[in-house]
């Protein structure tokens, strides 16, 4: 069915318009499928290469998903121990300050276990960019239910729904690490759309080059989907996320140069 | 007269199947395949000539699997 369709006469190298980085190693990814960590991955990767810095950058990667990442990504990488991604960096951007430094780091790691990591890293001003994935979950270990899990969401760990009264609040921990004065730059992306994709990687472009001039820490969040996590096929969690992820975490800049964006206000239903 | 056309080339064996491409694409060229690959994924195909080269299925497929092509052809 496919032959129909070939143009030879296209399809020739130099008409090539877009194909997969070659920072991004040829392997399959391990993801699941529809996920945002591949989009993610490739956004990075393309920034580096289009920066053209891929030998000058460390990433680190915690514990979760993301920790999958230095199997793809082509650069230099480090583990970290579980949500302290943002300790590691400090110490490498401090020794290497002329090095690309960013975090990669998910919401259980970056919210839950490495929340006194991210703050005071962020506090102290750390020169470095922190990629934060959020999707609501704890997805590597079977969707449990994370700080950031919505209220009513239902998770392995809260089965009829998140209960603000005895399970706590969701954690909007940008919206908390925007107001430390040693942030420069904020923001809140999602990939799943080709608009979407379009600014995350204009936000990644924009985080990596104001680390040349030591402002502070850029702090990118994705909202991101988690189908595997959330029982659901990749097309029907991007919806839900729309409807359900984006009223609560509501996508744009947040801080920029320095100074909080001003917002309209959103009615959150509870 | 010279057209611009677009020409996608799909990865099939590190294809997943997640359809996420097929809502991205604006003239509803990707469609998925009966068969499977070698991991049991139905993977994208291209079912029509529309395709612009817009890359909108590239950029949002989260593996990568798609390479965009843009050329005049005549017609």
């Amino acid at each position: 069915m496919e032959e129909t369709f070939v143009k030879t006469d296209i399809r020739k190298d130099e008409n090539i318009v877009y194909k997969r980085t070659d920072l991004l190693v040829d392997r399959p990814l391990s993801y699941c499928p529809g996920c945002g960590h591949g989009v993610v991955h490739r956004m990075l990767m393309e920034t580096l290469e289009e920066m053209d810095i891929q030998d000058k950058t460390i990433g680190v990667s915690p514990v979760g998903c993301s920790v999958l990442a230095y199997d793809f990504m082509n650069i230099d990488m480090l583990g970290a121990a579980h949500g302290r991604a943002p300790a590691l960096a400090t110490a490498i951007k401090r020794l290497w300050p002329d090095k690309f430094v960013f975090t990669y780091q998910g919401d259980g790691d970056l919210a839950a276990i490495g929340t006194a990591e991210t703050i005071h890293a962020c506090n102290r001003g750390e020169n470095f960019t922190i990629i934060f994935i959020n999707n609501g979950i704890y997805g590597m270990t079977g969707g449990q239910m994370a700080p950031t899990t919505l209220p009513g969401m239902r998770s392995s760990t809260s089965p009829y729904g998140r209960d603000v009264q005895t399970m706590g609040h969701p954690l909007k921990i940008t919206e908390l690490i925007a107001n430390l004065p040693g942030v420069y730059y904020v923001t809140r992306q999602a990939v799943h759309t080709p608009s979407h994709v379009r600014k995350t990687k204009k936000a990644i472009r924009k985080a990596l080059e104001q680390q040349k001039e030591n402002k502070g820490v850029a702090f990118i969040e994705v909202v991101s989907n988690c189908n595997s996590g959330w029982k659901m096929t990749p097309v029907q969690s991007n919806k839900w996320m729309e409807e359900n992820m984006f009223p609560f975490y509501p996508l744009g800049d947040i801080k920029v140069d320095g100074k909080l964006v001003e917002k309209k206000e959103v009615v959150v239903k509870e | 007269m010279a057209k611009i056309k677009g020409d996608i080339l799909v990865n099939v064996e590190r294809c997943k199947g997640c359809e996420v491409c097929i809502a991205s694409c604006p003239f509803s060229v990707i469609a998925m395949s009966k068969e499977v690959n070698g991991k049991g994924y139905h993977f994208a195909i291209k079912v029509n000539n529309d395709c612009t080269g817009c890359m909108n299925c590239a950029i949002v497929c989260p593996d990568g699997v798609i390479t965009v092509y843009r050329g005049k052809v005549s017609e």
